[in-house]
Parts: C-alpha cells; structure tokens; sequence
C-alpha cells in the first residue's frame, strides 16, 4: 500500500504501524508528535495502530520561530 | 518581587523571546541568556531528519519554559490541530494562538482566532492569542477564557514598533489578565514604551535575532522591558503645554 509520510509517498507494507513510520525519519521518541488524516495519534499508542492505504502521516517537531 | 504571573505560574523575567530568525543555535543560545528569558516561543514543523542540533535542546539547557505557536496556520482547523500535536510533542498545554490572515502582511485573522481560541479552551489549553490591537476582540478573548492577551504593536518583523499606541493603552485598561505585546518591535525604545503603556510583558524575536549583534540588543530588550516596567509603577508627570519651572523663580 501507499503511505504519505511529511508529503512524500512510500509504498510499505500491509500492516505498518505509525511507529514503524516515525522510524523512516528519525530514532527520537520525545520531541516528535504524529498526525494520521489530520487526527493526533499520541506515543502510547503508536506501536498498535496500523496505517491504511492512503493514509497521510504528519511527523513533527519542534524548530526555531515566532 | 514584582512578577509576571500567567495562568497561575510566576515568572521574573517580563521579556519572552521567540526563537526565529537566528542565524544558528549558537546565536540563539547566547541572545537567550542575555534577555534573561523565562519563556520562549517555537514554532511546529515537519521533522527535517537532516536537520542538526534542536532549538528544544538549547531550551532544556537553559531551563527556559518552551510556549510553542501555531505560526503557519490559516484557519482554526488548522491551529486546534497544530496545538494539539504540540502538546502531544512538548508535554505542554500551553500554546500561543496564531491564526494569519495571508502571507504578504502576516496580520492576526480575528474570526479564526477567536473561533481557535473557543476550542482550545475547551480542550484544556492555557491559551495566549496573537491579536491585532483591537479592544473589542481582546475582552472577548478574555471572557471566552484566554490566560493573556497579545496585540500586536506592527506587522511580524517589520520593526515599526507600536503603531497605536492608544488601543494599547485601551486594551491594558480592560484586561484582567496579562496583556503582551507581540510583534513589531524594532528596538529597546520600543520595548520599553510598551511597558510603559501598561503592558505586562513584551514577547520579540526579529528585533533581536536579526540585529547586527543579537546578544547585545538581547541584553538591550532586557533593560528596556525592566526600565519601562519601572517608569510605569513609577507614574510618569503629566504632559504639559508650557514649561513649569524646577528651580525657584524669585532671586
């Protein structure tokens, strides 16, 4: 299936978690909040919860500004 | 000890800095000591796996209280959404509220704002609005529940300082909670005519990131923030037309 990961599309594997897609961009765990389809899906549940086909996954962190 | 006191927790400093436009972490790090900065804004982004270093890290540091934005967002949507994942990230319900209306002037869109504003609070966050200086908007800010106020004094970066500073004054007179001036700071002057007028506290970025020498006109906001807060308990002489003699006029 297709993922969007930060607007890039990736072709995975039926059943990849949202935490299998945080890992695509990087290893850190605090600091980073993920969005599916606009919705937050918080760090405790990232390991159980498996992306659909479209699924547009959102990785964000903190940087300079404002 | 003459605090600044949003949502209930107290801080000594009433300069909070953002973190944009520094040239490097270096920089940023060493105008933040200068300000003497309790509280300093971040901004939410797509994560750069490329990217060196974290602002967050500097932050942590410093022990300086990190207030993310929702820089970037157009609707409400958009900024509910962004702050949601900011809290989510930083493990922190506060959240300064920005709504822009376009890119060109960067100024505040009231109606998304407000509308932001309403749910936020609803959800749980302390919530602190980038506004223009508009009275009306900020007292219904403040009856929906924001923990401050922020007008802004000119556009973001542009350095116009307080372009009316008249509804400024009006907003201060109203408010009972925080009011802070946001954007448009240009130099120490003008930091500290918003004290001055009333304002709690003065949140600046540009004015000191991208000054020639960023530490000094941080360690400049930080004497003008605490003299303007001075003049202003102080109670400044009314103005007058003519001169009024200091000395005695008889020989």
């Amino acid at each position: 299936m297709i993922v969007t990961i930060n607007g890039a599309a990736h072709e995975v594997a039926d059943g990849t978690t949202v935490a299998q897609a945080v890992r695509t961009l990087t290893t850190a765990t605090t600091g980073v909040a993920v969005a599916v389809n606009d919705e937050v899906v918080t760090r405790s549940s990232w390991e159980t919860t498996a992306l659909g086909d479209r699924d547009r996954v959102e990785v964000l962190t903190a940087v300079q500004g404002g | 000890m003459d605090e600044l006191i949003i949502a209930g927790e107290k801080f000594s400093s009433r300069l909070i800095m953002g973190t944009g436009g520094a040239p490097s972490l270096e920089v940023l790090d060493q105008a933040l000591a200068a300000s003497g900065t309790e509280l300093t804004t971040v901004a939410m982004r797509r994560l750069d796996p490329g990217a060196r270093g974290s602002v967050l890290d500097v932050l942590r540091r410093r022990d300086i209280k990190v207030l993310p934005n929702t820089a970037g967002c157009f609707t409400a949507g958009e900024a509910v959404l962004t702050a949601r994942l900011a809290r989510e990230a930083l493990g922190t319900n506060w959240v300064k509220l920005e709504v822009i209306s376009d890119e060109r002037t960067l100024l505040p869109d009231p109606i998304e704002t407000f509308d932001a504003a309403e749910r936020l609070v609803a959800d749980g966050f302390v919530v602190l609005p980038y506004i223009g200086d508009d009275p009306a908007l900020a007292r219904r800010l403040e009856q929906v529940g924001c923990a401050a106020v922020m007008p802004l004094g000119a556009p973001i970066g542009s350095g116009l300082g307080i372009r009316n500073p008249h509804n400024i004054e009006l907003i201060v007179e109203a408010a009972a909670v925080p009011v802070i001036l946001d954007a448009g700071i240009g130099t120490a002057s003008d930091a500290a005519l918003a004290m001055e007028l009333g304002c709690d506290a003065v949140l600046l970025a540009t004015a000191v990131t991208r000054a020639q020498r960023p530490e000094l006109m941080a360690s400049a906001m930080r004497a003008a923030v605490a003299a303007g807060r001075q003049a202003r308990q102080a109670g400044r002489i009314p103005r007058r037309r003519y001169a009024e003699a200091s000395s005695p006029t008889t020989p």
